[in-house]
C-alpha cells in the first residue's frame, strides 16, 4: 500500500481499482486477469507520464516522501560490518547525523549520513534529519579520522536543513557548519556525496563539499526551502510552488549548472516505489565514483576538489 | 527612495538659488535603540555610535574602511567579473532590477568591497560586506570578491581582515549562493595556509550562509557590541520552538559568553585592537627580526589607549 502524493490521485484511483478487483477475485470465482492487466498498463502509462515531467514543486514532494529510502536503508544495504560511531567528544551524540566505519564492496570506508527517520518515533529520535552543532562536529571528527586512516568518505544527504533552535545557536551552529565545510575541503581521501532526498542549505553542503556529488533523479538541493524562499521574497508561504520553480533546485537544473556531477535515475514512480532497485543502482554509481579516484594521491584529491569549487564562479561567463 | 533625495534634490536646489546647498536633508538621526535624537555631525564624528546609549549603528563600507586604515587611506580593487543573475530569477520583482536598484543606491557593484593599505604601520587587506547592498547578501560576486581578497593578502604577505554584515546567502542566486559557502572557505584556507592572520569583525547582523562559512572561521573573531550574530533567523527559531527567545539571544555579548567570539570590541577601539593583534601575530619579535623594536612601541601606545574607555562603553551597551 502506497502513501500517495496529491498529484498522484489518478494513479491512486487506478491502483485502488486493481486492489478491489483482486479482493473480489479472492472471494469469488471471477476471472479478472485481463482487467487487471489492462488497468496495470494504464497505471504504468500514467506513472510514466507523470514522473517524466514532474514540476519542481512535485519533485520537492517526492524528495520528501516518507517512504523514500533514507540514509539507514542505504547503509544497511551497502555496508558490511557497519560499525556506528557516536558523539562529538565535546557535548553530545546527535542522532540526526549517523556515521561509522564499514566495508563498501570490499573496501573500508567512512559513511556519514543525515537521517530523517521512517516513522514518528524514529523521526523524533533523529530530529527529522535536522542536526545540531554536535552532529556537524561529529561529522568533522569522523571525516578527520577517515583522513588519518586513509579511508574514503561517503556522505548521504537528506535534510531539511540545520536545526534552528536556541540550544543549537548557543553551541555555535554557524561555526559547526563552517568548520564542517572546511573539513570537507581539507580531506586527502576521496569524498563522495549523494543527495538522496532533500539537500537543505548549509546543513547539506556541510557534508557535501565533495570530489563527486551524485544526486538522485527526483532529489532537490537548494539554498533555502521553497517555503522559506516564498515567505521571504514573496512574503507568502503559499507561493512555494513558484519559489521551487524560480530557485532551480532539481537534479537536472544542478547538472546543467555544473554544481553536481552525476544524476542517478530513479525507478518509474520514484525511489519510494521500488526501494531495492534504487538502493542497488545508487550503490553501483557510488562504486563507480569511488573507483575514479583509485590510486590518486591525497594532495591531488584535495586540489581537485578545491579546483572544482573554484571553477563554479566562472560558469555563465563568456 | 533615498537616492532620489540625494541625487535629484540638490540639483533642484541649485536651480532655486543654492543657498541651502550645504545643509543635508537629515540633520537629526533617531537612535533605534534609545530613541534619542543625534545631530548628524555628532553621529559621523562618533563613527555612528549613539553617544547616549552606545548603540552601534550599521556602518557603510567607505566609512568603515576610512575608520580602520591608517590616515583613512586605502586602495580598492576591482573584483573579478561574475555572471549576473545566473538563474534569471524573478519573484515579485526581477533580480536584475533589484540589482540595478542596489547598484544605483550604493555606488558599488555588489555587497563586498575589497581594499588594501596600511593598518598600524603594517600592510593589510580588508574586505567589507555592506548591509545596505541587498542586506549584504552573498552571491557569486561576494564569493569572487572574497577569493580575490584572499589572493591579494597572500600576494602582499598581509593579513586579511573581514567585516561581516549580512543576512546570509542571496536567495536570488539559488544554489550558486550556497556554493559560495564552500568557495569563501577556500579563500580563508588560502590565507591560513600562507601563515597569514585571518581576522573577522562580526558586525550587525551576521547570519545565515555568511556566518556558516567565512565569518565564523576567523583565527580571531571580534564582535561589535549588540550585533546580532547567528545561523538561523530569530523568527524561524521562534516558529520552531514556539517560545519567546531568551534576553540578549544571538547578541555579540551572548556569543562571547558562549565562547563563540574572542572579544566584544567597541567601535572606537576597533582600529587599535586590530593593529595590535596584527602586529602581535605578524611581528613576533626575537633577535632575528629587524623590525621587532619598532612595533613594540606601537603596541604599548595601542594598549594604553583602549583599556579603560573601551570597557566603560561596552558596559553601557550591555546594560
Amino acid at each position: 500500500m502506497h502513501n500517495y502524493l496529491d498529484f498522484e490521485k489518478p494513479i491512486a484511483e487506478l491502483e485502488g481499482k486493481i486492489e478491489e478487483l483482486r479482493h473480489l477475485s479472492g472471494s469469488g470465482e471471477v476471472n479478472i486477469a485481463d482487467e487487471v492487466t489492462k488497468l496495470q498498463a494504464k497505471v504504468d502509462k500514467l506513472l510514466a507520464q507523470t514522473y517524466s515531467k514532474l514540476t519542481p514543486w512535485q519533485k520537492t514532494q517526492v524528495a520528501r516522501h516518507h517512504d523514500r529510502p533514507h540514509a539507514v536503508d542505504y547503509i544497511s544495504a551497502w555496508i558490511e560490518d557497519f560499525t556506528p560511531l557516536a558523539g562529538d567528544r565535546a557535548f553530545a551524540e546527535d542522532q540526526a547525523i549517523l556515521g561509522g566505519i564499514g566495508r563498501f564492496r570490499g573496501r573500508s570506508v567512512m559513511v556519514i549520513g543525515t537521517e530523517k527517520g521512517a516513522d514518528t518515533e524514529a523521526r523524533v529520535k533523529h530530529n527529522f534529519g535536522m542536526a545540531r552543532p554536535e552532529g556537524y562536529r561529529k561529522a568533522q571528527r569522523l571525516m578527520t579520522m577517515a583522513d588519518h586512516f586513509g579511508l574514503p568518505v561517503i556522505t548521504l544527504v537528506d535534510t531539511p536543513g540545520a536545526y534552528p533552535g536556541v540550544d543549537a545557536e548557543a553551541r555555535g551552529q554557524a561555526e559547526a557548519i563552517a568548520r564542517s565545510i572546511e573539513t570537507c575541503l581539507a580531506l586527502k581521501v576521496p569524498l563522495i556525496s549523494v543527495i538522496i532526498g532533500e539537500g537543505g542549505s548549509g546543513g547539506a553542503i556541510a557534508l557535501a563539499t565533495a570530489n563527486t556529488v551524485l544526486m538522485l533523479e527526483h532529489a532537490i538541493y537548494s539554498v533555502i526551502s521553497p517555503e522559506g524562499c516564498a515567505s521571504i521574497l514573496w512574503r507568502s508561504g503559499d507561493m512555494a510552488q513558484d519559489a521551487a520553480a524560480a530557485m532551480r533546485l532539481t537534479a537536472q537544473d544542478l547538472m546543467e549548472f555544473g554544481i553536481i556531477d552525476v544524476v542517478v535515475p530513479e525507478p518509474m514512480g520514484g525511489a519510494h516505489r521500488e526501494r531495492d532497485i534504487v538502493i542497488d543502482a545508487l550503490e553501483d554509481a557510488v562504486d563507480e565514483a569511488l573507483n575514479a579516484f583509485q590510486g590518486m594521491e591525497g594532495a591531488m584529491l584535495k586540489a581537485s576538489r578545491r579546483d572544482k569549487y573554484l571553477a563554479m564562479g566562472k560558469t555563465g561567463l563568456a | 527612495m533615498n537616492w532620489l533625495k540625494n541625487i535629484v534634490r540638490p540639483k533642484l536646489r541649485e536651480l532655486v538659488g543654492g543657498q541651502k546647498k550645504d545643509v543635508p536633508d537629515n540633520l537629526w538621526h533617531k537612535c533605534r535603540d534609545c530613541s534619542q535624537m543625534i545631530f548628524h555631525r555628532e553621529l559621523e564624528k562618533n563613527q555612528h555610535v549613539c553617544q547616549h546609549c552606545g548603540h552601534h549603528m550599521r556602518l557603510g563600507a567607505v566609512a568603515r574602511l576610512k575608520s580602520i586604515f591608517d590616515d583613512g587611506a586605502y586602495t580598492t580593487i576591482n573584483p573579478p567579473d561574475s555572471p549576473p543573475d545566473p538563474l534569471k530569477f524573478k519573484d515579485i520583482k526581477r533580480y536584475s532590477d533589484r540589482l540595478k536598484d542596489a547598484r544605483s543606491k550604493n555606488d558599488t557593484d555588489d555587497a563586498l568591497t575589497v581594499a588594501h593599505g596600511q593598518l598600524g604601520g603594517n600592510p593589510a587587506v580588508i574586505a567589507v560586506l555592506d548591509f545596505a547592498f541587498m542586506g549584504g547578501s552573498m552571491g557569486i560576486a561576494v564569493g569572487e570578491g572574497l577569493l580575490a581578497a584572499g589572493q591579494l593578502a597572500v600576494e602582499k604577505g598581509a593579513p586579511l581582515v573581514v567585516f561581516s554584515s549580512s543576512g546570509g546567502a542571496r536567495m536570488q542566486e539559488g544554489i550558486h549562493s550556497l556554493m559560495q559557502l564552500a568557495r569563501t572557505t577556500i579563500a580563508v584556507d588560502d590565507v591560513r595556509e600562507a601563515g597569514l592572520p585571518y581576522i573577522v569583525v562580526l558586525t550587525d547582523p551576521t547570519t545565515g550562509g555568511v556566518s556558516a562559512s567565512f565569518a565564523m572561521l576567523g583565527d580571531i573573531a571580534i564582535a561589535e557590541p549588540g550585533a546580532i550574530i547567528g545561523f538561523a533567523g530569530q523568527r524561524v527559531i521562534e516558529q520552531t520552538i514556539r517560545e519567546t527567545l531568551p534576553e540578549g539571544f544571538q547578541r555579540a555579548e551572548y556569543l562571547h559568553e558562549h565562547g563563540m567570539v574572542d572579544m566584544v570590541c567597541h567601535r572606537h577601539e576597533l582600529r587599535d585592537t586590530l593593529a595590535r593583534v596584527i602586529d602581535l601575530l605578524m611581528n613576533k619579535g626575537g633577535t632575528d627580526d629587524e623590525d621587532a623594536s619598532l612595533p613594540a612601541v606601537v603596541d604599548a601606545a595601542a594598549l594604553e589607549g583602549p583599556a579603560d574607555s573601551a570597557d566603560a562603553d561596552a558596559g553601557e551597551t550591555a546594560a
